[in-house]
């Protein structure tokens, strides 16, 4: 297979606090290839979005620490950049859709003015940056989000705008000029369910239409299981298990992941699902070893001491465990 | 709601305002002890020459009776007499009116201009020295009250360092333009008298620094910490992820939704800005209205007291329609209703 797009390696990030460094991300790995749509799932708190947002190096700096890891996309680290190089990356290379598109949109502005700046200062040519032409791609890109009257859509304020629509026009300037890598967080989370299907839907078909790379970050494993090839599964900051999209609910490996599938209601009784017992680690104090071994109901006395690296299965599917 | 519509809702209901503030400065500039017709005339006048004022002025009247001629006579722009200047209060007020005006707007664009320019710089440098420099400027500004900051002013560039007049509105050797506003800055505008309006102008800002520097610095650490907070909003990150440059940023997509809060406080600082202006102007021998005002509350001058707050008050009520109108400008939310 040719080189990833985006390749994290060995990523951790940690969180300046009163308390001390809060050690969220613990060696995350991670790659897309070109064309390939990958889901990031876990429980809220486990690192998912600050993984995403350290692609686009969007995290508070101050707040910040980078200890370990890199960020390589097309072979050049991130983290290392310069800003003209972190710039391309940005209007050329990823855009990310959050979770909250109320939040995501600035109250202050125009639809028109925040998607055209968008356009303005990307790396399109002069010539392609004339005012028709900056007006014509927003409208476009706004239409490609099956968004009627994208005339009127673009004098609103987001508030005068609902839900659905406002992460309709996140999507939009998202794709408005050509990117490699789509990262949507949680883009259906905040949103009715049956928007939420409507905008997945939305996501998948640009996507495959635009031949883009696809991190779909997601707490829920039927809609990774719709919208992905490979899935990643996450836990307090490590990437437990990798395995493509089917094989991961024929056969999961990891405890952590188990339990995220039997906590799934099911239609056929049973009543309540179970659920994991426990919560998220406490990240100023994390447990030694695996991280999840405070909750694992399988742990042996090897997990409090050691951390466990992803192990090959065959076929791409990775466990980090070392009761597989 | 138009913008017409929603303008004259807002002028109708002041008049309640006004109404309300006229019944209390009335009653209150009444039952303080002392009698306004002996101090007048003074401790050694007779008593029937006092009593004889007394009646001229209404005083021994009922209350309701006093308020109902005083307000017919402001229906007819009548503001009656003042006892300290012997003059109507509607000239006095036409007379010292403009020179408060001059030195409130000039205080207002320092105050407006400043705490943006240094509540910006703060935020962008927030936890660096720039910030530490600004906030300890700030405290102080706030702290340090007007009259004392205008002494401070007096005496460094009046006494240790002259680069600048200090007192009065003009030099005496410039010729005052003809009264046409009142406003000297303006009429000497009008008439192309520029020397006079360079002088004036030169007049106005030590008083009118002295007069803004607590809003100022007030505002600076209410725009710096809606841009502060502002900053962790998804909304930037979102444009900080799109490559938006952090130039545009700053005086974009942070500045705007920062200062709504900043320009609601700045606005009821600035309609303030006029009747706190009365020891500065006392400092820098300002012939101002809110000097009027207060040595008509020591000498119990009631026609000139009552139509002092009045001004104020219509001053007041209208910045606060302008500010209102600015913040609807600002924030759509609150221009276009609408879910939220």
């Amino acid at each position: 297979m040719d080189n990833p797009i985006l390749d994290i390696r060995d990523l951790h990030v940690w969180y300046r606090t009163y308390g001390g460094y809060a050690k969220v991300l613990d060696g995350v790995n991670l790659f897309v290839h070109k064309g390939e749509k990958v889901g990031l799932v876990g429980e809220a708190g486990c690192g998912k979005t600050t993984t995403m947002r350290s692609v686009l190096r969007i995290l508070p700096e101050s707040q910040v620490h980078t200890p370990r890891g890199q960020i390589l996309y097309h072979g050049q680290d991130i983290l290392q950049m310069n800003q003209r190089e972190l710039h391309h990356v940005r209007t050329g290379g990823v855009s990310m859709i959050f979770q909250e598109p109320a939040a995501a949109l600035n109250p202050v502005f125009t639809v028109g003015t925040q998607i055209t700046d968008v356009i303005k200062y990307s790396g399109l040519s002069k010539q392609e940056k004339q005012k028709d032409n900056i007006k014509n791609l927003a409208m476009q890109a706004i239409s490609e989000v099956y968004i009627a009257d994208p005339e009127r859509i673009m004098n609103s304020y987001p508030n005068q705008l609902s839900g659905g629509m406002k992460q309709r026009i996140c999507i939009a300037m998202a794709i408005v000029t050509a990117r490699e890598l789509l990262i949507a967080d949680e883009p259906g989370t905040a949103l009715d369910v049956t928007i939420q299907d409507q905008v997945h839907k939305l996501l998948r078909g640009l996507v495959e239409k635009k031949g883009m790379s696809l991190i779909m970050i997601t707490h829920s494993l039927g809609v990774a299981r719709e919208m992905t090839d490979r899935i990643y599964v996450m836990y307090a900051g490590n990437i437990v298990e990798v395995a493509k999209s089917g094989d991961l609910f024929r056969k999961p490996r990891h405890p952590y992941t188990l339990g995220l599938l039997e906590s799934v209601p099911k239609l056929t009784g049973g009543g309540m699902a179970e659920g994991i017992y426990g919560q998220i680690p406490d990240y100023l104090r994390p447990p030694g070893g695996c991280r999840f071994h405070p909750r694992c109901p399988r742990a042996i006395a090897r997990c409090q001491e050691e951390k466990p690296n992803l192990a090959d299965l065959g076929d791409g599917h990775q466990v980090a465990c070392f009761q597989v | 709601m138009n913008l017409r519509a929603y303008i004259l809702k807002r002028l109708f209901l002041s008049i309640f305002v006004l109404i309300g503030l006229s019944i209390v400065i009335f009653i209150i500039a009444r039952v303080v002890p002392g009698d306004p017709a002996r101090m007048a005339l003074g401790p050694r006048a007779p008593q029937y020459a006092v009593d004889q004022l007394r009646q001229e002025m209404n005083l021994d009247q009922p209350l309701p009776t006093q308020y109902y001629y005083w307000v017919k006579g402001v229906l007819v722009g009548d503001l009656g007499k003042s006892l300290t200047t012997k003059r109507a209060v509607a000239d006095d007020v036409k007379e010292f009116l403009p020179a408060t005006l001059e030195l409130a707007f000039i205080a207002a664009i320092f105050v407006v201009i400043f705490s943006i320019i240094l509540g910006t710089l703060a935020a962008k440098y927030r936890n660096k020295w720039v910030d530490t420099v600004i906030r300890v400027m700030a405290y102080t500004g706030v702290a340090v009250p007007a009259f004392v900051l205008a002494v401070l002013f007096l005496l460094l560039f009046g006494y240790i360092w002259p680069v600048i007049p200090v007192l009065g509105r003009l030099s005496p050797e410039i010729m005052p333009p003809p009264t046409i506003t009142g406003l000297i800055t303006v009429d000497s505008l009008i008439t192309g008298d520029l020397s006079a309006f360079w002088d004036a102008l030169k007049h106005l800002i030590l008083p009118a620094l002295a007069l803004a520097m607590g809003p100022l610095f007030q505002e600076a650490r209410i725009v710096r910490s809606a841009m502060t907070d502002n900053m962790s909003k998804d909304y930037l990150a979102a444009a900080v992820g799109y490559g938006i440059p952090s130039s545009v940023i700053m005086r974009k997509y942070l500045l705007k939704p920062s200062l709504i809060p900043a320009v609601s406080v700045m606005g009821l600082d600035i309609a303030s800005l006029m009747g706190n202006a009365f020891l500065v102007e006392v400092i820098f021998n300002w012939p101002g209205i809110s000097r009027y005002g207060m040595e008509a509350m020591l000498r119990k001058d009631l026609n000139a007291i009552s139509a002092v707050i009045i001004v104020f008050g219509v001053i007041f009520v209208l910045v606060n329609i302008i500010v209102d109108l600015i913040v609807a400008y600002l924030d759509p939310r609150i221009r276009l209703g609408g879910k939220v």
